[in-house]
Order: C-alpha cells, then sequence, then structure tokens
C-alpha cells in the first residue's frame, strides 16, 4: 500500500539542524570577534578566556539570537494562519490592523510630544515606554477591527476593514509627521525600521511567554484551519463552530504579533514571504506539518536575515526592515518563477 | 447486507425555508412536509432558483428554519449541537474547494474529524472507515493524487468518499453531478442508489438530471410552484404531479415513457 500521509521527519530534521547552524552563524557575527570554540564554551555555560567575550555573548547576541527566532518563526505562523482563515494568498500577520495600530501609539509618543508637550518624549528612549506605546496601539486599533468584525458574517470583510484602519491610522500619522521636528521623525523612522537587538533578558523572557501561550494555543486550531481548506460550509458540517475558531485564530495572530511588534517594532515581509516559501518546499496544505514547517523557516530566515544586517562594516546594523525585503524578494520572485505555481 | 426498514428518518414539519434580514423575513419556500424513509436514495427535482439548496442546507442544520422543524431520527436538528449533528448529517455541496494542497486521501481523511482528537490523530478505525471510504468510491487508485489534478467525474467520487467517511446516517449532496457527461452522471446516480442499498445509509440529492432521478431514485420530491410533492414514481404520475414540474410551452412529461420530452413546435 501506498504510504497515505507522507514522511516528513526528514525535512523536518534538516530544518533543524539549518536552524542550529544559523544560531551559532548569528551568535558569532558582531563587532567583536569571538572564536567559535569560544562561544561554545560560553553557550554551555563555562567562563571563557575574556570577561568581555562572556558579556557580549549572553546579554546582546544571545538575547538577540533568541529574539529573531521568535520573531521570525511568530510572524509566520501569524501569516499562515491569515492566509489560510482569508484564504488569500496576500493575508499577512498584519492584514487586522496590528503594525498600523502600533506604528500610530509610537508615532503618538515620538511625533505626538511637539502637539501634546515635550514631557512625553523624555522616556522614549526606553524599550518598555515604546513596547507599551505600541501595544497600547496596537490593541486598540485591534479591538476597532474585531468589534466591526463580529458585526460582519462575511470573513472577508474582515480583511477589508483592517486593510481600511490601516489608511486611516497612516493618515493620521502623516498629519503627526508633518507637525513634528526633524530629529521627531528620524526617531519616529528609526523605530518603523524594527530592531532585533537592545532587548534585555527581562524583556526577552516576557517576550518569550507570550510567545510559547500562543504557540500553544496553535495547537487547538490545527483541526479548523485544516477543516477550512474546504471552505466554510465544508467545515460547519464537520462540526466546526466558525465563529469560534475565527476568533480563536484571530486572537491568537494579534497577540503575537501585537507581541513582536510591540518589542521589535513592525517587521515587513516575512510573515506574508515565509509561508510561501515553506508550502513551496513542503507541498501540503496539513497545518499540522505546516505550523511547525512555517515556524522553523521563519526562524531561519529571520536569522539569516540578522545575520546580513551585520555583515557589511561590522561596525553598524543595517535596518532589519530593508534586509527582510531586500534579501527576501527576490527569493520569492525566484520560487514563483521556477515553480509556475502558487501554493495557497 | 441490512435489511430495509420502513422507519422514517428524516421529517420536516410544517417547515419554512429562507433567509431573514434584520426584521424582515425572505421565505423561499413555505409549509414543507416531508417524510424521508431510512436506507433509501431520494431526488430532490425543481426548476432553478425553487429553493432546493436552501431546502438542503435548512435539512442539514447548517441554515436555521424561518418556521417550522426538521426531525431527524426523532430530534429537533435545530436543537442538536454541531458537532453531534456532523457524526449525523454529511454534505456534497456544489461550490468548489479553495485552492489547497490537499491529496485525496487527506480530503477524504477530513471526514473523520468529527470523531478525531484535538490534534486530528487518525486512529486505525479511522484508517478503516477512510479506505473503505476509497475502495466502494473506486477512488483508492487516486488517493495520493492532489484534488486539482481529478477530472470532474472523479473529484465528484472522492467529495462522496468523503462524505461516507464521515460515517453518517444521511448524506445530503446538492447537484452532484452539475458539471458532469452523461456516462459520468449515471456512474454517480447508480453509484449513490447502491451505496444506499448496501449501507441503509439515506441519500438525498437535488439535482436537474429528471428523467434520470425517475428511474432510478426510491423517492422523489418535487418542488413546484404551487407545493410540494413526495413520493414514489408511480404515485406521483397518479397526481399528475410532473405536469407542475416545467411551464408545458417547452417539455412535457409522457405518461407511457415515464420520462420528460422536448416539445417540438411543428
Amino acid at each position: 500500500m501506498i504510504q497515505p500521509i507522507k514522511s516528513y521527519r526528514k525535512s523536518f530534521f534538516g530544518l533543524i539542524i539549518l536552524l542550529i547552524v544559523f544560531f551559532l552563524c548569528n551568535i558569532s557575527l558582531g563587532s567583536v570577534a569571538i572564536p567559535l570554540d569560544e562561544i561554545f564554551t560560553i553557550l554551555v555555560g563555562r567562563n571563557s578566556s575574556k570577561e568581555t567575550w562572556d558579556f557580549i555573548i549572553l546579554n546582546f547576541r544571545l538575547p538577540k539570537s533568541i529574539t529573531a527566532i521568535m520573531v521570525g518563526s511568530g510572524l509566520s505562523i501569524s501569516g499562515l494562519l491569515m492566509q489560510t482563515l482569508f484564504r488569500n494568498p496576500l493575508a499577512g500577520p498584519f492584514v487586522l490592523g496590528i503594525s498600523s495600530g502600533a506604528s500610530l501609539g509610537v508615532a503618538f509618543l515620538i511625533l505626538g510630544s511637539s502637539i501634546f508637550g515635550s514631557g512625553l518624549l523624555a522616556y522614549t528612549t526606553s524599550n518598555w515606554v515604546l513596547a507599551i506605546a505600541s501595544s497600547t496601539g496596537a490593541f486598540l486599533v485591534l479591538l476597532a477591527v474585531l468589534i466591526a468584525a463580529t458585526r460582519v458574517r462575511n470573513t472577508m470583510s474582515i480583511l477589508i476593514i483592517g486593510l481600511m484602519f490601516g489608511s486611516l491610522s497612516a493618515a493620521i500619522i502623516s498629519v503627526l509627521t508633518y507637525f513634528s521636528q526633524a530629529n521627531q521623525i528620524q526617531q519616529y523612522l528609526f523605530w518603523s525600521f524594527g530592531s532585533l537587538g537592545n532587548l534585555s533578558w527581562s524583556e526577552v523572557l516576557v517576550f518569550l511567554l507570550f510567545y510559547l501561550v500562543c504557540l500553544g494555543g496553535c495547537f487547538f486550531i490545527i483541526k479548523p484551519l485544516n477543516s477550512l481548506l474546504l471552505g466554510e460550509n465544508y467545515a460547519k458540517s464537520l462540526g466546526i463552530s466558525i465563529q469560534k475558531s475565527r476568533n480563536l485564530i484571530l486572537l491568537i495572530t494579534a497577540i503575537l504579533t501585537g507581541v513582536i511588534t510591540a518589542f521589535s517594532g513592525p517587521i515587513a515581509f516575512i510573515g506574508l514571504a515565509v509561508p510561501h516559501i515553506t508550502k513551496l518546499l513542503f507541498k501540503t496544505s496539513n497545518h499540522k506539518i505546516l505550523i511547525p514547517a512555517v515556524a522553523c523557516t521563519g526562524g531561519i530566515i529571520m536569522l539569516i536575515c540578522d545575520s546580513i544586517a551585520q555583515l557589511p562594516t561590522l561596525e553598524y546594523t543595517l535596518p532589519i526592515n530593508a534586509i527582510t525585503s531586500l534579501f527576501g524578494a527576490p527569493i520569492v520572485i525566484w520560487l514563483l518563477v521556477r515553480k509556475r505555481k502558487i501554493y495557497v | 447486507m441490512s435489511k430495509k426498514t420502513n422507519h422514517n428518518t428524516l421529517k420536516t414539519k410544517d417547515l419554512s425555508i429562507g433567509y431573514s434580514k434584520k426584521d424582515t423575513n425572505h421565505i423561499v419556500y413555505n409549509n414543507i412536509n416531508l417524510k424521508v424513509s431510512k436506507g433509501s436514495f431520494v431526488a430532490l427535482l425543481g426548476k432553478n432558483g425553487i429553493g432546493k439548496s436552501t431546502l438542503l442546507r435548512t435539512l442539514s442544520g447548517v441554515q436555521k428554519p424561518l418556521n417550522g422543524s426538521v426531525f431527524f431520527n426523532d430530534k429537533d436538528v435545530s436543537s442538536t449541537s454541531n458537532s453531534e449533528l456532523a457524526t449525523q448529517i454529511s454534505m456534497v455541496l456544489t461550490e468548489r474547494l479553495p485552492e489547497s494542497q490537499l491529496t485525496v486521501f487527506e480530503l477524504v481523511a477530513l471526514g473523520r474529524q468529527p470523531y478525531t482528537n484535538w490534534v486530528d490523530k487518525l486512529s486505525n478505525d479511522d484508517m478503516q472507515k477512510i479506505s473503505w471510504a476509497l475502495e466502494i468510491t473506486e477512488t483508492k487508485s487516486l488517493q495520493s493524487k492532489r484534488f486539482y489534478e481529478l477530472s470532474d467525474g472523479q473529484l465528484q467520487r472522492v467529495l462522496i468518499a468523503r462524505a461516507l467517511a464521515q460515517d453518517t446516517d444521511l448524506i445530503l449532496l446538492d447537484e452532484p453531478t452539475a458539471h458532469l457527461d452523461m456516462h459520468h452522471t449515471i456512474k454517480i446516480f447508480t453509484l449513490l442508489k447502491s451505496l444506499a442499498e448496501k449501507t441503509n445509509k439515506t441519500i438525498l440529492i437535488s439535482s436537474h438530471e429528471v428523467n434520470l432521478s425517475i428511474q432510478l431514485a426510491d423517492q422523489l420530491i418535487l418542488m413546484t410552484d404551487d407545493k410540494i410533492y413526495a413520493g414514489s414514481t408511480k404515485e406521483l404520475v397518479s397526481l399528475n404531479a410532473f405536469d407542475q414540474l416545467f411551464s408545458k410551452d417547452l417539455i412535457n412529461f409522457n405518461i407511457d415513457l415515464e420520462q420528460f420530452v422536448f416539445q417540438k413546435k411543428n
């Protein structure tokens, strides 16, 4: 008999190896050159020959690499969930207005200080304040989108409502920008480039907590996601509650994307592209395979992007948002042209 | 082989079907009283737009009735939970499947969802049911193909296999032969007829294949402009029910042939 479910063990094994390789590669890159054997020594918990190396690895590079994996895999999973829910290959993690909401929150904090008084500006250097501003903004816009979503039956309308809120936020940001000073605009622009570094361990731990909760939640939506592959009517006839599953899928995406945006800014492209890359590699629509595959691929690609951002001068880090698209877009185009078929 | 009983498995009482928008009800069809016996192959006939699909959706519990009720195995469908209904009623719809990479096996396996655990793991029992469904619909050899690689006739049989894997007493099919040629249409009809006989499942299809339905179905349900007729071909002929199905300027029901014939104008 033909094996009905293809074994994906080999592919997963390969992905995990790649993930580890690029994780080590990512940790070993930076403005200070540290030999690879010393890095291993530090990672297994012993002291290396230089105390500064310990400090750099443990407090800068390790949290950054972990953040990269969480951001990459989290955004990719969110993108996959949105593409399946909306049955639209152009959907990504930000269709619910989360990035525009976060941008709006941060814009009010940084740019609004000239309008609402300069008291706010003093706090903008802290990650926590930025995180709180962006998550508040994201939460409010998301809430508006979700309230609107409960009033429409058609799932596609939610997509358009999310886009409309995005335009609305962009418009408000334009107005704020118009009245702001150059240094504030620059500061806002830097935030919008996204960044993986600068997170302390306590921030990484909070991030990790939310990330793991959402990952756990993903187990519960594998079934509804798979039945949605047949369309909403079939899913309903299979006993799936569309409303409940839709809300759970939206909630997981919202929390995951919200917390990522809060800590690393609006990182574009990954969430849209990685699900497509993964589907091209794995050729399946089964979410039991796709979710872990997308998570691994997302982590790997984010690590690669971050490594590239480090490379050019080793002194400066390029904006991660530019790298993801600069490096990722050609790959997706190449894959699509070569394979000729888009897998949704 | 299981014995056929005369137990009425599907019943409707003063059923009104249609859509409610805000406070106003848009009634598609009124006052439907039907009885369908277990293990029968039933064809629902009627012209375009008369409400066949709406009736099927209401019978399945996907759509709420405007008035009256649907009983399946003596239980009111609208008060039965979605997950329980999924083990009793399965569907084959006319809508196209969204694009995906699902293989035939995976598609049929989705029929087992009402029985699988929370991560959708297939048990031995599930595998057996899937395997049986693939065999009886002659789709086993297609199981590792993607569903979009299939011909319309093959896809229709795979969708029937999915409904069979769902292991329900009632299967509702909305125009399962809509895109098929004569050969494949007859193949689907005879498959459904033999399934009803072999498995004692009740199979209800909506169809425009009037002549074929007259020959093969155990029971016919005719939705006409005035009222619904239900019964065997003979019973309906004696009621002159077939004359009500279409306006008579183009087609007529020929009682001797028990078939509809095209009315040539001289």
